[in-house]
């Protein structure tokens, strides 16, 4: 098969005026967390508003020492932006075909996992049960394959969950402005796309077929969702894939970018660590253990204080309850990997493990232990 | 003295209005107690109605809900989020805020000046959240505003009354109760505020992220109240250049 140029993009993809990339690649290029002091550090801890070379600062490996510092400087910034709030959603998984090569990930169309679809009486049926929980967000996720689940199958899935949920998100494969604007008016208002990495060598490496494959059309998801109409975007790298330091130096600068561009736009992080996934146990988060990762998330909240910060399943219970409050102001809870699972048997094999498998009861009855208040609902759809 | 707060024909004992967002709601009671609160907001994107945990069922009553429009980002947005609180049953207050700005939160006049002007027609009892500006205080007066709520500060940041003077303008100004809304972080600017003459102070972050929050809340309404005295009883002029004698110079004048 012949290779595509991972930088240029393909028939029917979109390409948007922006400059956000490049000054994003070209930043992150120049940034060298080695040369960052102490007083580096300190100088930026000192601010009420990072510039993104404090930010580099603070994610250096000389703000290491400084991690309790920062945690409390942090606690206070998620305190004054989102008060004793911690949001509660579940992800419900409705396809799992895919159509990359991602060698990182257990879902890669060489696999041979079981695959599966819900149709629409299924999802609706997960969706009622999901309901039930008192949960009023969703995030519905497909694997990144337009033929198996094309736009028209995620748009009837967002005009079913906008029937009982009053947020409903998608982490999805990257689409075209006019097709977010077509799920936007389905009801779909938050969408999150993964990087996985910002180094574009390595993205081509770790990318060896599939659509996925084309950096940029990846990169611009976010700016031509807002330009869609969607209210709110979300960005993450995969941390451990490549350099774990650049990669959130670059998920934070791009976020920034985006920020100053669309005032309006609700901006908010995921901090996935890579995992051991199926078909291949040993694959571990390199470099990023739990220090690491805090490190990231407190970067992120003091360099973006108003931005959301969410910690998935994957990670520890643990790990989870402490962040809450501390960075994270968003929380996954009553989590099935599976396509469907909720209410029916599961049709799909799961994507990753997921280390806290807690109901939404107890993670409601957690939060409350920890004396912050458990949110379901954040947001009004008009 | 019959010294009482009126807005929109209602009236209240109490100046100190609660913002609800930040708090754990059974900590929202208490608060609302100990600070003698008689108006809270209510955010109608937090309201989880029909769900287990609602902002609703935490309100003491007798307590003026007054449903803001946050989440709201033109005035089209506001209008509709109003409508939906009066539908739910939280009555004819709104505090319309129109924010368009994910970073500072800043509240967009033009669009909530529009906001109001629809509002106030459709017999809403209008609070419009403000950047404190002469002009667009004027149009929402015009437009039918029953209160004028200008930040002191950017939301959240407890930065105390960093635009002063431009509050100071609308006081003297405007013919409504000016309610100072956001940035307030201590009870000592609060009490500043009032004796400024201002009518109101809304205050949630400094309650909400204080040690003893509802020791915190009795100390705003403290200071409040002694800052509305001070206000009545006219504070004494402080001397400038043009010092006064009190026998007047000048008294020798006989005709
Ligand atoms: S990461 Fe996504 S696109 Fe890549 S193989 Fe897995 S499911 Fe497919």
């Amino acid at each position: 098969m012949i290779k595509t140029n991972h930088m240029e993009y393909q028939k029917g993809m979109e390409a948007i005026d922006s400059n956000i990339m490049n000054q994003v690649l070209k930043l992150t290029n120049e940034y060298d967390y080695s040369k960052y002091t102490f007083e580096d550090v300190e100088t930026a801890l000192m601010k009420s508003w990072l510039s993104p070379d404090d930010y580099g600062a603070i994610l250096s490996p000389a703000a290491a020492p400084y991690l309790e510092y920062m945690a409390r400087n942090a606690a206070m910034e998620t305190r004054k932006h989102f008060g004793s709030s911690v949001s509660m959603f579940t992800p419900l998984y409705i396809a799992n075909y895919c159509e990359n090569h991602c060698v990182y990930c257990g879902f890669n169309c060489h696999n041979k996992i079981r695959r599966g679809k819900l149709n629409s009486l299924e999802m609706e049926e997960e969706l009622k049960e999901i309901a039930t929980t008192g949960l009023r967000e969703i995030l519905i996720l497909t694997g990144e394959a337009r033929n198996a689940s094309g736009v028209q199958y995620i748009g009837d899935a967002v005009k079913l969950a906008s029937r009982y949920f009053s947020t409903v998100g998608l982490e999805i494969y990257p689409l075209n402005s006019d097709e977010y604007a077509y799920l936007h008016e389905c009801g779909a208002d938050f969408v999150c796309v993964y990087q996985e990495t910002y180094n574009p060598d390595k993205y081509q490496q770790v990318h060896p077929s599939g659509p996925k494959r084309i950096f940029p059309y990846r990169f611009n998801a976010q700016e031509r969702a807002l330009l869609g109409g969607m209210r709110g975007v979300a960005f993450g790298a995969l941390l451990g894939l490549d350099d774990f330091r650049k990669d959130a130096f670059a998920a934070g600068l791009h976020a920034y970018f985006i920020q100053q561009k669309y005032p309006h736009a609700e901006i908010s992080f995921s901090v996935p660590r890579l995992r051991p996934f199926i078909n291949n146990e040993e694959n571990n988060p390199n470099d990023v253990h739990e220090k690491q990762l805090l490190q990231v998330m407190l970067a992120y909240r003091l360099f973006m204080p108003f931005a959301g910060i969410t910690i998935s399943t994957r990670e520890r219970a643990g790990f989870r309850d402490n962040v809450v409050g501390l960075a994270a102001n968003k929380i996954s809870a009553g989590v099935s990997v599976g396509v469907g699972g909720h209410k029916n048997d599961e049709k799909g094999d799961e994507q990753f493990e997921i280390s806290d498998s807690r109901s939404v009861d107890e993670v409601h009855e957690m939060i409350l232990s920890r004396g912050l208040q458990p949110v379901y609902s954040d947001y009004i759809r008009v | 003295m019959n010294d009482k707060l009126v807005i929109g024909g209602h009236e209240f004992e109490s100046r100190f209005i609660l913002g609800s967002g930040k708090f754990s709601l059974d900590m929202t009671k208490a608060v609302i107690e100990s600070g003698k609160v008689e108006m809270a907001t209510l955010a109608l994107r937090r309201a989880n109605v029909g769900g287990e945990e609602n902002i609703l069922d935490y309100m003491p009553k007798g307590i003026t809900l007054l449903p803001n429009t946050s989440g709201a980002r033109n005035a089209n947005e506001a209008v509709r989020i109003a409508r939906l609180a009066r539908e739910i049953g939280c009555g004819d207050f709104v505090k319309v805020e129109v924010v368009n700005d994910s970073k500072y939160l800043m509240p967009d006049n033009y669009e909530t000046i529009k906001a109001t002007e629809i509002l106030a027609k459709e017999g809403f009892i209008v609070m419009p959240y403000m950047y404190p500006d002469l002009n667009a205080a004027r149009a929402m007066t015009q437009a039918g505003a029953a209160a004028i709520m200008p930040l002191a500060a950017p939301i959240g940041s407890n930065k105390g009354l960093s635009t002063k003077d431009f509050i100071q303008i609308l006081v003297d100004e405007i013919n409504l109760p000016i309610i100072v809304d956001a940035g307030i972080g201590r009870p000592s600017q609060a009490c500043e505020a009032m004796e400024m003459g201002v009518a109101a102070i809304m205050c949630n972050t400094a309650v909400a992220t204080a040690g003893d929050v509802a020791l915190m809340a009795k100390a705003f309404r403290l200071a409040i109240e002694a800052g509305r005295a001070a206000y009545l009883s006219g504070p004494g002029r402080i001397l400038n250049y043009k010092a006064e004698a009190s026998s007047p110079l000048t008294g020798f004048l006989e005709d």
